[in-house]
């Protein structure tokens, strides 16, 4: 972990953010001056106990939230210069989602969910069609396109989920609590999965978990307490 | 990303058809108003123009006072027969000339009676009303100065009182008078202005002068012109006459109108715009209160898809984008809810003119006019949605639920 002879930023920088909701009385102080290091092609779990400032964390990665104060350089640019809009293009271009509740629109078959930020790129239909059947194939739904969420399990759902997450190709993938709402056997199933896209394909994974079982598939896992980053362990990773 | 907004919009619009028609009620029932409105004024107006011209464009209406608003007519002396006598002598280019001194009365055969327009006149009131006789004769000479009981009756009139027995030598008892049917004139129908012109009984002008008002008054006077006299001409001497005749000075203003058909004409005409333009006005408003309906609707379909919104914005859609997908999801709701007014109008429109008898005028810029303001409705009422789903948190979007 040192930067000794390196020319290029590291792909995530974090340092001394915090981020306080609310002001005054009420201020609420969901983290209080972190520093996270993340390099390309590593796969990291968030743990912590509820309220610790995962999830805030995650926000500012994804550039969905700003700090209140301190910095975060992405590929060596910092995020809280960024316009609204220019944050969007940021998501659009290098990071993908994945949500506990898999966040999938309703009434949507799978295949156009997983079209869906191709269609914010601007990618021809033709195109469009054939790397979503090719990112759902990826995560096993094939013959699976044309149903609709309420149609698919909570596992099958989950992998739509990570199929849109993945189809633009991402520097990183940001998931909270991807396993959250499934079985043991179903979260294995997602972990291989999020593994093999970490190994094969380079994408940098963040991902925030409960279960220390789901950890010890990272490289290291970072421990929040009290909106503080607590302590850094390295895992199993390449079990 | 334009087309895609389209395609976002039809598929939303297809998911929920039946909400999508009932949001969109109000503004199908406005374009639908608005087209049909337009449409029977047109057809109003052209049939107005048909019925006057028909009754030929040679006839002159001199009636006392002056028009001082669209439907006022100020009040001035009576004419007396003796003025339409003048006319008659003294004006060149003249075919006939016709005193009119006319009554409500009720006219009683046996037990039926009937209110009716009890006309008094003589025989060239048929000839400027261009009003043939179906049965029966004319007055005689000395029915018309001694001021005989017999009369001419109407289809209207006929149908009422006698029903399908035959008038002619019946008896009509008008007040005190009970006057002889002596023939009957052509079915007429309605006036442009929707009178029953065959609810008529004509009795000699010395009948009703001496029998019911009992004065030399006349009410109006109808002449016709030889087509080759000039109207300007015409009225104009007429016009002197009369001022001479009624001793108006030079500085004051006539006291009576001479109206040719032309004038009357493009004041119904006039008046049937203004009704059409009122009527269409009144009809535009309830396009508004469907916008209205679009923008309720729209916020509430914002909030159901709070989660929608945040998981496009977490995607890396901008604010313009979303602004422009529920733009487009209102405006092409809203356009489709004017291509069914049009035709819910064209529609109606035939059927309504065919009811009211006014002919079917298919007016293109207004139906142009009313789906680019449907369009329009939608962009405006759809703004204010549009901008508050583009400007949702994403992370609070996304918790929506
Ligand atoms: N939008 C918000 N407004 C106010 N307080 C918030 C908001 N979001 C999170 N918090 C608070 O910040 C703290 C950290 O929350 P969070 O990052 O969600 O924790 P975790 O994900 O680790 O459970 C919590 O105490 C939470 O109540
Ligand atoms: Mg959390």
């Amino acid at each position: 972990m040192t930067a000794v002879g390196r020319t290029d930023p590291p792909l995530i920088e974090l340092v001394q953010v915090t981020k306080v909701y609310g002001s005054g009385a009420a201020a609420m102080h969901a983290l209080r001056g972190i520093d996270i290091t993340i390099e390309q092609g590593e796969f990291v779990a968030v743990m912590g106990p509820s309220g610790s400032g995962k999830s805030t964390t995650m926000n500012i990665l994804g550039c969905l939230d700003t700090p209140t104060s301190g910095s975060y350089r992405f590929r060596g640019a910092e995020v809280g210069h960024l316009t609204r809009d220019e944050r969007a293009l940021l998501r659009r271009q290098y990071l993908g989602f994945v949500f506990q509740g898999y966040n999938l629109l309703s009434r949507t078959s799978a295949i156009e969910n997983v079209e869906l930020p191709l269609i914010y790129r601007r990618e021809p239909a033709s195109e469009r069609h054939e790397r979503a059947r090719q990112a759902l194939k990826a995560v096993g739904l094939i013959g699976w396109e044309t149903h609709t969420p309420a149609e698919l399990s909570g596992g099958q759902q989950q992998r739509v989920a990570i199929a849109r997450a993945l189809v633009t190709e991402p520097a990183v993938l940001l998931a909270d609590e991807p396993t959250g709402n499934l079985d043991s056997a179903r979260s294995r199933e997602i972990m291989d999965l999020l593994t093999d896209l970490n190994r094969t394909r380079g994408i940098t994974i963040i991902m925030i978990t409960h279960e220390p079982d789901m950890a010890e598939y990272a490289n290291r896992s970072i421990h929040f307490l009290d909106g503080l980053v607590e302590s850094t362990v390295p895992g199993d990773g390449g079990r | 990303m334009l087309w895609n907004s389209f395609l976002l919009a039809f598929r939303e619009i297809r998911r929920n058809v039946l909400r999508s028609f009932l949001t969109v009620l109000g503004i199908v029932i406005g374009v639908a108003a608005v087209i049909v409105m337009v449409f029977l004024g047109s057809g109003a107006t052209i049939e107005v123009q048909r019925q006057i011209e028909s009754l030929g464009s040679n006839l002159l209406i001199i009636r006392p006072g002056q028009r001082v608003g669209p439907a006022i007519i100020s009040e001035a002396r009576p004419f007396e027969v003796d003025d339409a006598v003048a006319i008659r002598d003294q004006i060149g280019g003249l075919v006939a000339v016709a005193p009119v001194s006319s009554q409500r009365m009720t006219a009683i055969v046996g037990n039926r009676n009937w209110a009716t327009n009890v006309v008094g006149t003589e025989n060239a009131y048929l000839t400027v009303r261009s009003w043939p006789l179906s049965a029966g004769r004319e007055f005689s000479r000395t029915e018309l100065s001694t001021g005989k009981a017999v009369c001419l009756v109407g289809a209207t009139v006929q149908r009422e009182l006698f029903g399908s027995s035959p008038p002619i030598g019946q008896r009509i008892r008008l007040n005190n008078i009970a006057c002889q049917v002596i023939g009957l004139v052509e079915p007429k129908g309605q006036s442009s202005v929707g009178m029953d012109q065959d609810d008529i009984v004509i009795i000699p002008l010395r009948t009703i002068q001496r029998r019911v008002t009992g004065s030399q008054n006349i009410s109006l006077i109808y002449a016709t012109m030889r087509d080759s006299a000039s109207t300007e001409e015409v009225k104009e001497a007429i016009a002197t006459l009369l001022r001479e005749r009624r001793r108006i000075a030079p500085w004051e203003q006539d006291d009576f109108m001479v109206t040719d058909l032309q004038e009357v004409s493009g004041l119904l005409t006039a008046t049937t715009e203004i009704l059409t333009a009122l009527l269409g006005a009144v009809a535009s408003v309830s396009l508004l209160v469907g916008g209205i309906g679009i923008m309720n609707i729209m916020l509430v379909s914002v909030t159901e898809r709070t989660r929608e919104i945040g998981i496009r914005l977490a995607i890396g859609a901008q604010e313009r984008e979303v602004q422009t997908q529920f733009l487009v999801e209102a405006m092409v709701l809203s356009s489709l809810g004017g291509l069914i007014g049009i035709v819910l109008a064209i529609v109606s429109s035939l059927w309504l003119s065919q009811a009211l008898k006014v002919p079917f005028v298919f007016d293109s810029g207004i139906v142009t006019l009313a789906f680019v303001f449907s369009a329009v409705v939608g962009v405006v009422f759809g703004y204010v949605p549009a901008r508050r789903a583009a400007q949702l948190d994403p992370i609070e979007a996304l918790r929506h639920e």
